[in-house]
């Protein structure tokens, strides 16, 4: 049993099942969950998702560039927290206790 | 001269614009006379043409002045411009001629109506389009004439419109009338489609030279036959005729004797070369038409009580002639009818105009009589009139009726019989009518309270404005025969004149028994045209044989009748059913592709939830559907 | 061994992943991200990416969910969400499609690709690029000369950022915040 342990490296293609699980539970978490807070989390969770793809890709590929480009997306990601985050606070300000549903200007 | 061709309608059209714009401050008379001079200034123009026409060779007498390209589309080349030919320029002659005698008689007959200078609009803009009818050197030129008569015929018949029979009269003729430009224009689109041109010379040559077939050939004949038998009142179009003569006296003169219903002659005759390549039975169905056209309305001429009524059914009768004509090939016996017509039927329209102006508007014969001695001039003239159309020699109609029925006989003899019946016919009521308004004993006593005469009723002579009219165009009823005696080739001088014209389908009947024994027909035709007054004489002078007018008759076989019983019942519920069709299908399919828009986006509006996880959903799904399509692409195909 | 690293990392992202979305309470869905970035950065070392793994930790787990705790905890929002209730009735069904979906087609067009990809588990980095450098500098080789001026663009961004976060959240003197 343990020698099959043994065995079994890892993969590429494990790293990117795994990535799309996690990205399709984030998906789902942006859709569902209706707290902006925790919605922002989700989203944050598909970022992760992708960086993992991009680096196992990196190491498969022997190009550095895919780290590179995950940088670059933590980076993007930090700054968007920033902006998003001083989003919801200033909208939470006016009104308390709003949720993703409560904002329906665009209504059609 | 001959370039000045385009003063010839301009003149009239002057003469409208200046009456629309200053006619009610130049008011009566003035209005009146600016009129007839424009008209009589239009026809000295066409007499110097005449001359300038005469003084050429027999083969250059063809002249075409193009004022400017009118609609060059595609293949399509169409140019206002006019033709000068002996046709266009003998219609021309007597349009302007009797057009400025009867603008004259108007401007005493109208005296005291308020709505003068109006009535003098109408009267130069009709001319105006008959002159582009006749002068039109392609049919798109001739059928804005066509038009135009037609539109100023509704104007006039219903010139005193605040009459319900005079509007209604005027919306009939202006209905009835359409139903014939339908065929007109049928007949243009099929002449461009075989000629490829719509101008005379292209059609009349393609004709000549084979290019049109006899099918398209019979099929442009008959198209322009049905436009001719709206126009010219032949059945089963005639119906707006009678009721047209609601319009005043120099209307009915004017357009309902000597110019608008020739229209239909004219076209036929411009296009004798189409006619003649088509199948043989359409002349001969044109030529019965015509003959059982004259002799239907002379059988309810011998019935009417109208004075104008009589006169109406008998334009008819002798328009119906005038297509007996032209169905046998006689084009120049058809353009000579239609002058010679147009002199005494004008003249006795205006002559009757008289009388009523005479009677205060009396219009009923049972009402006249006895007015020989208190109306001379009237009555002299209108006798003159009377032996004229009666076919009495020397007088013109004689002449002109006699040459149509040869030809008639030539084509087929039973033409012929049909024909001496209906003139007949024609000189016992004309005979009837003379008898009844100027012979006799005087009825108008009796009902003198009730046209609004004042007290003292006595019928008096009409002012000389309208008796010089009267008078010329007696002289011209008496001689004007002379165009064309049948006694010796020289003095054919209408056939020589109107010969480059109507050379290609003109008859030659040089061989028949016709031909040959003219003087036998002639004899007959003396003797009919006297038995007929005799005839009459003897049942309404000497009251001899008891007068038969049946009612049958008088309603007009009950023609009319049946065809408004039929537009108002049966006619009415189609119309409304195309109506509705129209409404809910054509209208409904429309606006029912405005509706799916509407109800498709009402639908799709319901997406638009403003909460912005919907979206997000929508964009996952579309994310999924992108990622199935990538899969398919790479890993299944 | 890196199938054990590998399992438990992986353990630790899908529990932390699904406690982020099934956490009512949002304090409790910060902390499950926490877990899920740790399990990332350990599989970014199995990856023999060093470099991000320490900015991950740093950055990810240091920083930005340590904002979300204060946001959260600024805003009062600490207060639960009912999660059973679904107001949008199709919300839901939409969300399984897309979650399954998602899934469901890179699985399947991964495993369908795994003779291309899963040949082994690569070169050695450092082998590759042949001067056995640290990850850290072929980083740095990579990123300030192939891709210095979105190095520089994004410096930019973070300014903008940071100015942008404090314009939006600054109370003016009447009181009134920018809406």
């Amino acid at each position: 049993m343990s020698a099959l342990l043994a065995a079994a490296t890892p993969t590429t293609t494990w790293y990117l099942i795994l990535a799309a699980v996690l990205f399709g539970i984030g998906a789902v978490g942006v859709l569902v969950r209706r707290n902006p807070l925790v919605m922002f989390m989700c989203v944050e969770l598909m970022l992760n998702a992708v960086n993992l793809s991009f680096v196992a890709l990196a190491k498969r590929l022997g190009d550095i560039g895919g780290q590179t480009t995950v940088f670059f997306v933590m980076v993007v990601a930090a700054a968007e927290v920033v902006v998003g985050l001083g989003i919801i606070v200033s909208i939470m300000r006016r009104r308390p206790g709003a949720t993703a549903d409560d904002i329906t200007a665009l209504k059609g | 001269m001959l370039d000045l061709i385009w003063l010839v309608p301009a003149l009239p059209l002057a003469g409208f614009l200046v009456n629309l714009l200053f006619g009610r401050l130049l008011g009566e008379p003035k209005s009146g006379i600016v009129a007839a001079l424009a008209v009589a200034g239009s026809f000295a123009v066409t007499a110097g043409i005449f001359f300038d026409l005469l003084s050429r060779s027999e083969h250059d007498r063809s002249h075409v002045d193009v004022l400017f390209s009118w609609m060059p589309v595609g293949s399509l080349k169409v140019d206002l411009a006019f033709l000068a030919d002996p046709l266009s320029i003998t219609m021309a002659l007597f349009v302007t001629g009797i057009g400025a005698l009867i603008h004259l008689y108007a401007i005493g007959y109208m005296h005291g109506d308020p709505k003068f200078s109006k009535f003098f609009l109408y009267l130069n803009l009709f001319v105006f389009s008959m002159l582009m009818l006749v002068l039109g050197e392609n049919l798109l030129v001739t059928f804005l004439g066509w038009e135009g008569v037609g539109t100023c015929s509704y104007f006039l018949i219903s010139f005193w419109h605040t009459r319900e029979s005079a509007a209604t009269a005027g919306k009939k003729a202006f209905v009835t009338n359409r139903v014939g430009d339908w065929g007109v224009m049928m007949a243009m689109f099929l002449a461009f489609g075989a000629a490829g041109t719509l101008s005379y010379s292209g059609i009349n040559h393609a004709a000549e030279e084979g290019i049109i077939s006899g099918v398209t050939a019979t099929a442009i004949g008959l198209m322009l036959f049905i436009g001719a038998a709206g126009k010219s009142a032949q059945l089963p179009l005639y119906i707006w005729l009678p009721d047209a003569m609601e319009g005043p006296t120099p209307v009915s003169a004017l357009i309902h004797a000597a110019t608008m219903v020739t229209a239909g002659v004219f076209l036929m005759t411009r296009v004798n070369p189409v006619l003649e390549v088509a199948y043989d039975w359409a002349p001969t169905l044109i030529a019965i038409v015509g003959v059982a056209t004259a002799l239907f309305a002379a059988t309810i001429a011998v019935a009417q009580t109208d004075i104008k009524k009589v006169l109406a059914y008998s334009t008819v009768s002798q328009l119906g002639f005038m297509f007996l004509a032209v169905g046998s090939g006689a084009y120049v016996a058809a353009i000579f009818h239609m002058v010679t017509h147009a002199f005494f039927k004008a003249l006795l329209f205006l002559g009757s105009g008289s009388v009523i102006h005479g009677m205060h508007h009396e219009q009923d014969m049972r009402k006249m009589g006895a007015l020989r001695a208190l109306m001379p001039v009237t009555a002299i003239t209108f006798i003159v009139g009377w032996l004229a159309i009666a076919g009495v020699p020397p007088f013109a109609g004689f002449w002109s009726k006699d040459e149509i029925l040869l030809f008639a006989f030539a084509k087929s003899p039973v033409l012929y019989v049909a024909g001496m019946a209906a003139a007949l016919l024609t000189a016992y009521y004309m005979t009837r009518q003379v008898i009844m308004v100027f012979f006799g004993e005087a009825r108008w006593n009796d009902h003198s309270e009730e046209n609004g005469a004042h007290g003292d009723f006595k019928p008096h002579e009409s002012p000389i404005v309208m008796l010089i009219p009267l008078v010329v165009l007696a002289g011209l009823s008496m001689v004007g025969g002379v165009m064309q005696l049948p006694f010796s080739k020289d003095l054919h001088f209408l056939e020589k004149w109107l010969h480059p014209v109507v050379e290609f389908g003109e008859a030659d009947i040089k061989g028949t028994w016709a031909y040959d024994n003219k003087y036998v027909l002639l004899g007959i035709a003396i003797v009919v045209a006297l038995a007929g007054i005799a005839l009459s004489v003897a049942v309404y002078a000497k009251k001899k044989i008891a007068a038969v007018e049946p009612v049958l008759l008088a309603n007009g076989w009950h023609y009319d009748s049946t065809i408004s019983r039929f537009m108002g019942g049966p006619g009415r519920k189609a119309f409304d059913a195309v109506a509705w069709a129209d409404r809910t299908i054509v209208d409904g399919a429309v606006n029912g592709v405005g509706r799916v828009v509407q109800s498709a986006g009402g639908t799709l509006r319901r997406g638009q939830t403003g909460a912005v996880r919907n979206y997000a959903a929508f964009i996952g799904v579309a994310v999924v559907a992108l990622l199935v399509w990538f899969f398919l692409r790479g890993v299944v195909l | 061994m890196e199938l054990v690293v590998f399992v438990l990392a992986a353990a630790m992202i899908l529990v932390g992943a699904i406690g982020v979305i099934v956490r009512r309470n949002p304090v409790h869905a910060a902390l499950s991200l926490v877990l899920t970035l740790f399990g990332v950065a350990v599989l970014f070392v199995a990856q023999e990416a060093h470099f991000l793994a320490a900015v991950q930790v740093i950055v990810y787990a240091g920083a930005i969910v340590v904002l979300f705790l204060f946001v959260i905890m600024l805003l009062g929002v600490d207060r639960t969400e009912d999660i059973t209730i679904e107001p949008f009735r199709i919300q839901r069904p939409l969300a399984a499609i897309v979650g399954l979906g998602v899934i469901g087609l890179v699985v399947a067009s991964v495993s369908a690709s795994r003779d291309v990809i899963g040949r082994g588990s690569g070169l050695e980095i450092p082998a590759v690029t042949g001067d056995g450098d640290s990850n850290i500098r072929q980083i740095a080789r990579n990123l300030f000369s192939d891709h210095v001026f979105a190095f520089e663009f994004t410096s930019v961004l973070l300014t903008v950022a940071v100015v942008g976060a404090v314009m939006l959240t600054r109370k003016v003197k009447n009181g009134k915040g920018v809406s």
